[in-house]
């Protein structure tokens, strides 16, 4: 068989809708695919080999029929395993939803289903999506493709190394902290966090509802395009879902940045974050400025206080998100059921949750108890408005933000989890977006030896046009998205 | 006002707040790394935050309201299929009282 699950997204689509490829045919080698490296990697926790092909062949079907079978049509897509897939279970990497089965599809899943896409499983993640290493996984670590002693990033590690290794042509992950750009920049494909509100949440298993969206990861920025194409735009089961004109975002990519204003905070390039870094993130700044944009050096002082208000915040909603999770409606139940409720659901919770669940709902319960709730909770609320402020002043002279996507290329398994706090660090250039709720996009922009470095771009509210052309233009004018990882 | 802000009483209180039953070994451990992490956080009250309205959220939300119509609910059997236990076509839960 052929290497038909190298082709992208857009190679697929043209083939199927020309009739020159089988989508069946396809998904097979993509299935071939997973069943031969994934070993490797653990990039899934489960594969739904089966329905993929009788989806595959229905699609052939249409096709055959002369029938439009949608936008996406025959994509093989993989899901983070917090998106809820009607039938397919959906863990959160959690034995509290180990054998849980999502009643309904999330809207984005809906929207992909319509279009033709075609789901090949659920990928790992740092369970309930908190972690950047995808070490926390109740189904165990993922490993990077590039060097299988070191992580992947995360929490869609998972989304991310299937890309690198072909076992995906699409991915779908989630971004409440940084956690589709970081595995996006350790991995070296193009990952992008919405701005908030674009992508309806409906259906993604909650972790930190005002900071997290769902977005597209792939291994070209008009993959990635697409995806986002097909999954943005109102949802009237979001009451967070922004009520905007939908756009097609591949008509944005073009290869020219001649009008594009960069802006470099300086406080992406100070301390915690490694020269070599820094210096791949500055060649990519020159080869932009070779092509016709501008760059200044800006400051942004409030960003110093980004991580920590990202926390307090984050570990807050989760403690009250994850209230929920009894065992008593689904997940994870003891079989000591002797004691009162509280007890028993304490209990359910000690043995459902990993160390570091437990340890962010119980951060956050603090910092909302009484006593606290002003130091900690409201004041990171207020620290969130100023560096919102510092960001719409900097953007009034700038079209785009930039910097390193991650401080510290991808490190070795084991080497930051016992020290929550060294890991937390690693949020600190991917959380600010979150915060403000503004766009961004990581794409491969070097390598360290063998370690990729993202370049991260940020934009303005709602306008992933312009942060896509950029990434489109710099892709168009560098090498480094076509490397792959010697296992490959 | 670095140091021990938190004791391993405070471990437990919070423990007993979020529901979450602990072993001696994690109390201990979570004592150690939760004062690290609170020291870490001290850094945000320097800034000066007098004047700041807190965001909540950041898309200026406001209320959305629509009609309340019915659609087709979800069966019993779909509702209960994740449950570990159920009887008579209702969850069982622990004794409350």
């Amino acid at each position: 068989m052929s290497r038909l699950f190298e082709y992208s997204a857009g190679e697929v689509i043209e083939r199927v809708r020309s009739r020159e490829l089988s989508v069946e045919e396809y998904i097979e080698s993509i299935i071939e695919r997973i069943r031969d490296k994934d070993e490797l990697i653990n990039a899934y926790i489960t594969v739904t080999a089966e329905e993929a092909l009788e989806t595959a062949r229905k699609i052939d079907e249409r096709i055959r029929d002369g029938k439009d079978a949608g936008r996406l049509v025959g994509v093989a897509l993989a899901v983070k395993d917090n998106i809820c897939t009607k039938g397919i279970k959906t863990t959160c990497a959690s034995r509290m939803l180990e054998n849980f089965y999502p009643p309904y599809d999330a809207s984005v899943i809906e929207r992909v289903k319509e279009e033709g896409a075609v789901i090949i499983g659920k990928t790992n993640m740092d369970e309930f999506a908190m972690g950047s290493s995808t070490e926390t996984s109740y189904f165990g670590v993922t490993r990077n493709p590039w060097d299988l002693a070191r992580v992947p990033g995360g929490s869609s590690g998972g989304s991310a190394a299937a890309l690198v290794m072909n076992e995906a042509t699409l991915a779908l992950g989630s971004d409440t902290g940084g956690s589709i750009r970081c595995p996006a920049s350790y991995c070296s494909i193009v990952g992008l966090k919405p701005t908030y509100g674009l992508v309806s949440r409906y259906g993604l298993i909650a972790y930190a509802n005002s900071l997290e969206q769902i977005g597209p990861m792939a291994r070209t920025v008009y993959d990635c395009a697409l995806l986002l194409t097909v999954i943005s735009g109102f949802d009237p089961k979001d009451s967070t879902s922004a009520n905007l004109p939908c756009k097609d975002y591949t008509t944005y990519l073009r290869d020219d940045v001649e009008d594009i204003r960069v802006s470099v905070p300086k406080e992406f390039l100070g301390e915690g974050v490694d020269d070599k870094v820094k210096d791949c993130m500055w060649r990519a700044i020159e080869k932009l400025e070779e092509l016709g944009a501008s760059y200044r050096e800006v400051s942004i002082p409030s960003l110093k206080y980004a991580l920590p208000s990202y926390y307090i915040i984050a570990m807050s909603e989760a403690s009250s998100n994850l209230a929920r999770y009894d065992g008593i409606r689904y997940g994870f139940k003891t079989s000591e059921s002797e004691g009162d409720w509280s007890k028993v659901y304490s209990r359910n919770r000690r043995l459902g949750f990993g160390l570091e669940v437990r340890r962010r709902i119980m951060l956050g319960t603090y910092a909302l108890s009484a006593g606290y709730y002003n130091r900690y909770y409201i004041k990171a609320l207020k620290i969130r408005a100023l560096i919102r402020r510092e960001f719409e002043e900097t953007f009034k002279e700038s079209d785009v933000m930039m910097g390193p996507t991650m401080p510290v290329p991808p490190f070795k398994i084991g080497e930051r989890i016992n020290d929550p706090l060294s890991l937390y660090m690693c949020d600190l250039l991917t959380v600010p977006a979150n915060l403000t709720g503004y766009p961004a996009i990581s794409v491969p922009c070097g390598f360290i030896g063998d370690l990729p470095v993202g370049l991260q771009i940020i934009g303005k509210p709602f306008d992933e046009g312009t942060i896509l052309r950029v990434a489109y233009t710099f892709e168009r004018n560098t090498d480094f998205h076509k490397r792959r990882p010697c296992i490959f | 006002m670095k140091g021990k802000r938190i004791t391993r009483d405070t471990v437990e209180h919070i423990a007993w707040l979020a529901h979450i039953e602990l072993s001696d070994e994690e109390k201990n451990l979570l004592t150690e790394q939760f004062n690290k992490i609170l020291d870490y956080f001290e850094v945000i009250d320097e800034v000066d935050t007098e004047n700041v309205p807190p965001t909540y959220h950041v898309l200026d939300l406001v209320n959305i309201f629509r009609d309340d119509m019915p659609e087709n609910p979800m069966s019993r059997e779909e509702a209960l299929r994740n449950a570990s236990e159920k009887e008579d076509g209702f969850f069982k839960a622990p004794r409350i009282v």
